[in-house]
């Protein structure tokens, strides 16, 4: 569907555009361009002369064996987030597109978490979980469970995976929501007709026309993952214990901030930069194709 | 094959409002039944309790034999056709139609035969392969019904299926689906609230309204005797013009029978000079004319009166009354004419009318 506006004006147009052009130019390409050129040059400890390095920030970067378990955990970090907060969320989906008397109220209870800033549902969830002060640490304790996520890298991953999970569940929750109540009610009436039992309507007919929501979600839900869980892996472990919750955005902050060696993290975001901007170009590319309008 | 009996039905929604009040008949074996009325008088829910898509409140739905209440609509053994055809998007007009036959396990090469042959009749051979948005609105009506061949099922539900088509195609599909019970012999339950597609589709015709059943019988002996006044003004098209009598000239017709309403409709009228001997006379005003082809129908008055008989549907105007004339010549628009029908056009019915008068 092709939509075009006729404009007397000339001008019009672009005066019209030019209010999102200069937020885009401003908070994103500016800054980008500026990581990039930051990533050639080498500041002195001081920051007070930096010299142009080419790509010797990036020789280094890739001869660091930590770099490379930066990107193993965000791997981890990142499929575990992306497939449970779908997953769940869809299931709560269901479950409320059955019961719609009371949808409103959970949707309300849902959509709460959302509006929780990261490092502060971080916090949440470290003080329920941490080994002396948790309320929840305790009785896992009591019952014998080993639980330490600040000693255990293990456990702090399975304690950022929860909160970052937590916080994205509500969105997906209320895009799944309204994916499914835009199926006719029909469709699933003729499918129960036509012998398919409420697992099999699920999987043959419910999920494939949710796909575009499927979609849209799978590639916010990545985006999110590789960037909005800094504040809550900073609230919680961060970083720790020994590196093993250091997510790539995560490292571009412990080296270029508290390590001071800005040309590195600023060549560190711009592979993250190409990394998400491949993945969701991935996404479109062969994902989408799968996907049923 | 089987029949369909419908024992005592009532359906009550939880907010405590009565669909259904008490509606019982049968369906014999191969028939084509009709459920005709306005919106909302419940044709719909009682389809979809014969589906098993709406819980039955009390009474018994029994398809061939068996007492089906709590029966889940895939073991009923019915195929439903709904009014938006609810085509699976995603699928192929193929796998729509396989989708029935696969969760039922059926052999591959047999749920080959049967699409195919159903897309034959229907004319989709060429479709096959198309999503249903790439198809025309009759291509999906036709999807819809090859899905409901294909199962072979014991009974056929329409849920008014013709009634997102434009005009010429809806009467088209109307021949094409009495065809094809006509040659498969299914149990046929179809809802409607086209009265020209009940008469002409119905071999049972049902008028329904306000959750009761107001007159049940063959179309011709529903159009012929309606037992209401509502079923009168219903079914036919223009709608009978009723009377309600006073003390006049008229009121003899009905001297010693107790009805309170006369019937006639705009077809049995003829323009004469003087009633035939036992019939009735209308003096009319006219005051719109509509051509329509072959035939003129005539909107008047009747001079000096307010006479007719408000009813709800097709209703008319107090006082209006239609009178048919075949072809193109018609009086001007002003002048007074003289309406007559035989005594044996006449229908007459109680005051509040509930019931038929027959004399």
């Amino acid at each position: 569907m092709e939509k075009s506006a006729i404009f007397g004006n000339k001008a019009l147009p672009y005066a019209l555009l030019v209010p999102q052009l200069v937020i885009t130019l401003v908070f994103f390409y500016w800054p980008a361009s500026q990581a990039v050129w930051q990533s050639f040059l080498r500041e002195d400890a001081f920051g007070l002369n930096s010299e142009f390095v080419g790509l010797e920030n990036y020789q280094a970067l890739f001869a660091q064996p930590e770099y490379y378990k930066s990107m193993l955990t965000t791997l981890v970090f990142s499929s575990l987030v992306a497939a449970l907060s779908l997953s769940i969320a869809l299931l709560f989906a269901t479950q409320a597109d059955k019961n719609i008397k009371a949808a409103p109220v959970f949707k309300v209870m849902m959509i709460w978490p959302y509006a929780v800033a990261p490092a502060v549902a971080g916090v949440l969830w470290l003080f329920m979980f941490h080994p002396t002060l948790g309320t929840l640490a305790r009785p896992m304790r009591v019952m014998g469970m080993n639980w330490n996520p600040l000693l255990n890298g293990n456990h702090a991953m399975a304690l950022i995976v929860m909160a970052a999970v937590w916080k994205q569940i509500a969105y997906n929750f209320l895009f799944f929501l309204a994916g499914l109540q835009s199926i006719p009610r029909s469709v699933l009436e003729a499918g129960a007709i036509d012998g398919a039992g409420p697992l099999r309507r699920f999987w043959t007919i419910t999920f494939p026309l949710l796909s575009p929501t499927t979609f849209f979600l799978l590639v916010v839900n990545v985006v999110y993952v590789f960037f909005d869980t800094f504040g809550i892996i900073d609230a919680v472990t961060g970083g720790g214990p020994a590196g093993s919750t250091t997510t790539m955005v995560y490292k571009v902050y412990a080296d270029g901030r508290l390590g001071g060696d800005l040309g590195g993290s600023a060549a560190q975001s711009v592979v993250l930069m190409v990394i998400v901007i491949a993945l969701t170009a991935i996404q479109f590319r062969y994902v989408e194709r799968k996907v049923q309008y | 094959m089987a029949s369909v009996t419908l024992r005592d039905i009532r359906k009550t929604y939880p907010g405590g409002f009565d669909a259904i009040k008490g509606i019982g008949f049968d369906i014999p074996d191969g028939q084509f039944c009709v459920l005709v009325g306005p919106s909302g008088c419940g044709k719909s829910t009682l389809l979809r309790m014969v589906a098993g898509l709406e819980t039955v409140t009390s009474g018994e739905v029994d398809i061939g034999g068996r007492v089906v209440n709590h029966v889940e609509p895939a073991d009923r053994d019915i195929a439903m056709v709904f009014q938006n055809y609810a085509l699976y998007p995603h699928m192929t007009v193929y796998n729509n139609m396989a989708y029935g036959l696969r969760n039922r396990g059926m052999p591959k090469d047999e749920i080959d035969s049967r699409v195919r042959e159903a897309a034959k009749t229907l004319e989709l051979a060429t479709m096959l392969d198309r999503k249903p948005r790439q198809l025309s609105g009759g291509q999906r009506q036709r999807v819809a019904m090859g899905r409901a061949i294909v199962r072979q099922p014991k009974v056929f539900l329409f849920d008014e299926p013709l009634s997102n088509l434009d005009a010429k195609l809806r009467v088209a599909m109307r021949v094409e689906i009495r065809k094809l019970q006509r040659r498969l012999k299914t149990t046929s339950i179809y809802v409607t609230h086209d009265q020209l597609e009940a008469m002409t589709l119905a071999d049972i015709l049902v008028v329904m309204n306000g959750g009761v059943v107001e007159q049940i019988g063959s179309p011709l002996d529903i159009y012929g005797k309606p037992r209401t006044t509502f079923v009168a003004s219903f079914i036919g098209a223009p709608p009978m013009n009723l009377i309600r009598l006073r003390d006049d000239a008229l009121s003899a017709i009905a001297a010693g029978t107790g009805a309170g309403i006369l019937g006639v409709r705009p077809e049995d009228l003829v323009l004469a000079d003087a009633a035939p001997e036992g019939g009735i006379a209308l003096d009319l005003t006219v005051e719109t004319i509509e051509r329509v082809g072959a035939e003129t129908y005539l909107y008047g008055s009747r001079t000096g009166r307010e006479a007719t008989v408000s009813s709800t549907p097709g209703e008319l105007p107090e006082g209006e009354m239609i009178v048919r004339i075949p072809g193109l010549e018609a009086p001007t628009i002003g002048t007074q004419i003289r309406a007559v029908a035989p005594r044996d056009k006449l229908h007459l019915f109680s005051a509040d009318g509930r019931t038929r008068i027959e004399s």
